[in-house]
């Protein structure tokens, strides 16, 4: 039987959520024996080459590029894993959410205590650029979501507890100390 | 004005630890508490501008703003809206000619909402200038109104006798009505404050009272239920300067109203109770936490703890017990329904947010000002002073066999006798409604333990109230056909929790907010069967929330999921296994227009 296939992506996320990934550690090595990763940072593989078993999305929806990848994700994976504070309910970037978005850029580009050299008052506006959305969303709100891994970010245990339980088809294991936040 | 803040502030000693205290006694003298008392009081207790803010900001009943010559604050719990609180609040509205959340421009009245006072019988209620005003309709509002302009005095405006027993007592002059409709040893007449004390105190050793107390197996009544005996003997043996007491009549659970009838009805039963522990448990100060609300009482309560004082029931060597020392003083919250959990009582009594505490350490070895500390409910507190006079033997024989004794249950809704009831550990849920005249052919749903307890349907009405089945710190919402179980009873008591999180946990703050518009969604036709799912899922998480409070805030959609499924599935529709509200065009627009440019949206 092949091997599984898992793609992970980051989206309005830190990158943490791939370091408690990577925080595994020398079990990593048992890993790549139980899967095959495609589309990921960490093999730097951009674009989905085949159909995937396992999606892992670290962050929430931000801009209009993060709407493509994870709707992306979703044709491609069987299973999405929304993993992490942002991708679960939008996070730390979602602090944004209660204000305004051309109060966001105003602050950001024209008006901010560390704005300098912007004599032409530019707002970037680059065709090239992602279009922001008016607030950041969480994933299960743009498309359907399997499992949810919560944490900020989930600690390495629960995630590898999650893998080996999606790969396995045994039950997951989830002691307390694994959830608490504090 | 300055001189009342710093008399205020002189009468608690410049204590930082009594800030609530503080806080309480300036928001009642000026109706707000400014920028200025703020600066005033952080400067005096030598505490930073923030302490002092944040601690105010935390309870719904200080304000940074005038709230109105007479403050109406409108209890919004579940059963108030089942007994006619819409109306009530639209003509409060229309006879003020203000919202709910503001003042009338001359600065006479203002309106707000409040969480469950505690009067779950005799609904709607308000409280006006701290009084209380029970069984509210629009005519009695137009009535109030016009007394308010008319200049007239609180007790003017009521139309009503004053309630039965204490409730007409000079010190408390309540309309508040107790509806004690059946007795036990709790709320039992026949008992002589301080015989305990001095017949049996006298004679027994800690050890002995603590013994007493375990034979009995009495376990906390305010719904966690843990052993008292053993929790009075983990303290005895806890090392620490001083050891406290403390009573929690933190009643905030909505539906439950007993502790407010025992602190009327049976004020010295507890206090005597609080001295026995104190014995047991070598504490030389009592300190009894009763939520704001229940003010009124005040002046009442300390005229009893100044009798007993006078008795030598406090005070020093008590009962001629040669070396016990205990006294006891009231604290009073703010409005805050968290403070009942008992580690966030014990901050909010030394003057802080009530956040719950980390535990460990528990509060019987690192509790108030980090010392050895009992927080029990006050109707454990009454049934210690029962068990010493009769025996924890004569205990066992109450209640079922894990279960002993007596609960003192609130019960309130559709049924034709709400009221305060004391029964016997091991009552079906059946035998309930037939004893409160609830027409059972009616009722749809029984809400057992408030918010934070269970939704149960008729087909589990032959369960029992105890530990091992249904247990329960005593609030019983009898809820007839002609409400909509979701819409009405499970939206409210979700936003309740939502109002109610200190928000210290992330799960608690967010996922109770998320799991409403979940609701909300479904509520609207726009749900799908995953929806459920989820909202069961989501609950499972919010177990790892730090207190009671953010554990139990899921109970009333994921029990009404358990035992009313059918209600969840006949609002979703079809197979569909996603539907996304997300519209990409909509979600671009503003970013677009604000840099100027045209949305590309394949």
């Amino acid at each position: 039987m092949s091997k599984p296939i898992v793609a992970t992506t980051s989206l309005a996320g830190c990158f943490g959520c791939h370091m408690s990934l990577l925080d595994i550690d020398e079990r990593i090595l048992d890993l790549i024996e139980l899967v095959e990763f495609n589309k990921s940072p960490i093999d730097d593989i951009k674009t989905f080459t085949k159909q995937c078993d396992i999606g892992l999305i670290e962050g929430g929806c931000c801009n209009s590029e993060n709407i493509h990848v994870l709707k992306d994700f979703r044709k491609h994976c069987k299973i999405l894993v929304s993993l992490g504070e942002c991708a679960i309910m939008g996070g730390l970037p979602a602090l944004r959410n209660g204000i305004a978005i051309k109060e966001c850029l105003d602050e950001a580009y024209l008006n901010g205590p560390t704005v300098r050299d912007n004599d032409k008052q530019i707002v970037p506006n680059d065709d090239e650029l992602p279009m922001l959305l008016d607030k950041v969303y969480p994933c299960h709100e743009i498309v359907k979501i399997d499992y949810y891994l919560p944490g900020c970010p989930p600690r390495a245990d629960l995630i590898w507890n999650a893998l080996v339980a999606l790969v396995t088809g045994d039950e997951m294991k989830l002691p307390y100390e694994v959830i608490k936040f504090d | 004005m300055a001189m009342q803040l710093e008399n205020i502030i002189e009468k608690y000693n410049k204590d930082k630890t009594r800030l609530m205290d503080i806080l309480i006694d300036v928001q009642s003298e000026e109706g707000y508490i400014s920028e200025d008392a703020i600066k005033k009081i952080a400067g005096e207790l030598d505490i930073s501008l923030a302490d002092v803010k944040q601690t105010m900001s935390f309870y719904h009943f200080f304000s940074d703003k005038p709230t109105g010559k007479y403050t109406v604050y409108l209890n919004d719990s579940v059963v108030a809206y089942m007994m006619g609180r819409q109306k009530v609040k639209e003509a409060f509205e229309k006879e003020t000619g203000i919202k709910f959340g503001e003042v009338t421009p001359d600065g006479l009245i203002g309106l707000f909402d409040t969480s469950c006072i505690g009067m779950n019988d005799q609904e709607p209620a308000a409280l006006i200038n701290g009084k209380v005003f029970t069984d509210l309709t629009p005519f009695r509002v137009k009535e109030i109104i016009q007394d308010i302009r008319d200049g007239k005095n609180i007790e003017e405006m009521y139309r009503s006798d004053l309630g039965e027993g204490e409730n007409r007592n000079e010190l408390v002059r309540s309309v508040v009505r107790n509806n004690i409709r059946r007795i036990g040893p709790v709320l039992s007449k026949d008992y002589i404050p301080g015989r305990v004390i001095k017949e049996k105190l006298t004679s027994m050793t800690p050890e002995e009272v603590i013994h007493e107390i375990k034979k009995s197996n009495i376990r906390g009544r305010g719904g966690a239920g843990f052993p008292t005996g053993l929790k009075w003997e983990f303290c005895r043996k806890a090392k620490g300067e001083k050891k406290y007491i403390f009573c929690n009549a933190d009643e905030g659970e909505p539906g439950t109203f007993k502790d407010r009838v025992i602190l009327t009805e049976r004020p010295k039963l507890l206090f005597e109770g609080m001295v026995i522990a104190g014995y047991a448990v070598g504490a030389t100060e009592g300190i009894v936490y009763i939520r704001y609300e229940y003010m009124y009482l005040k002046k009442y309560l300390e005229s009893i703890l100044q009798g007993a004082r006078d008795r030598n029931l406090l005070g020093k060597n008590i009962g001629g017990i040669e070396g016990f020392n205990f006294d006891i003083r009231l604290q009073f919250g703010a409005g805050a329904y968290v403070c009942g959990e008992e580690s966030a009582l014990i901050e909010s009594a030394e003057g802080k947010r009530g956040e719950p505490r980390d535990r460990p350490p528990f509060p019987v070895e690192k509790g108030y000002l980090d010392q050895p500390t009992v927080v029990n409910n006050v109707e454990t507190l009454c049934s210690a002073v029962k068990i010493l006079l009769n025996g924890g033997e004569w205990y066992t024989t109450l209640g079922t066999a894990n279960s002993t004794g007596t609960k003192v249950l609130s019960i309130s809704g559709d049924c034709r006798y709400p009221g305060v009831y004391e029964v016997e550990w091991g009552f079906s849920v059946k035998d309930i409604l037939e004893m409160t005249g609830a027409d059972q052919e009616d009722v749809q749903a029984v809400q057992v333990g408030g918010p934070s307890g269970t939704l149960i349907g008729p087909k589990e009405f032959n369960r029992l109230l105890c530990y091992h089945d249904l247990a329960t710190g005593g609030s019983l919402i009898i809820i007839g056909k002609q409400h909509n179980l979701l819409k009405d009873i499970v939206t409210n008591f979700t936003q309740f929790f939502i109002n109610e999180s200190c928000g210290s946990c992330s799960t608690c703050r967010n996922i109770t907010f998320q799991m409403k518009e979940k609701l909300e969604k479904i509520l609207d036709g726009k749900g799908i069967e995953k929806d459920i799912d989820d909202l069961v899922e989501w609950g499972k998480i919010l177990k790892v929330s730090r207190c009671g409070l953010g554990q139990t805030s899921a109970n009333p959609i994921v029990t009404s999921i358990r035992n009313f499924r059918h209600l969840y599935d006949e609002l979703v529709a079809g197979d569909k296994d996603f539907e996304s509200e997300f519209d990409l065009s909509e979600a671009v627009k503003a970013s677009c227009d604000a840099t100027g440019r045209i949305p590309v949206l394949n």
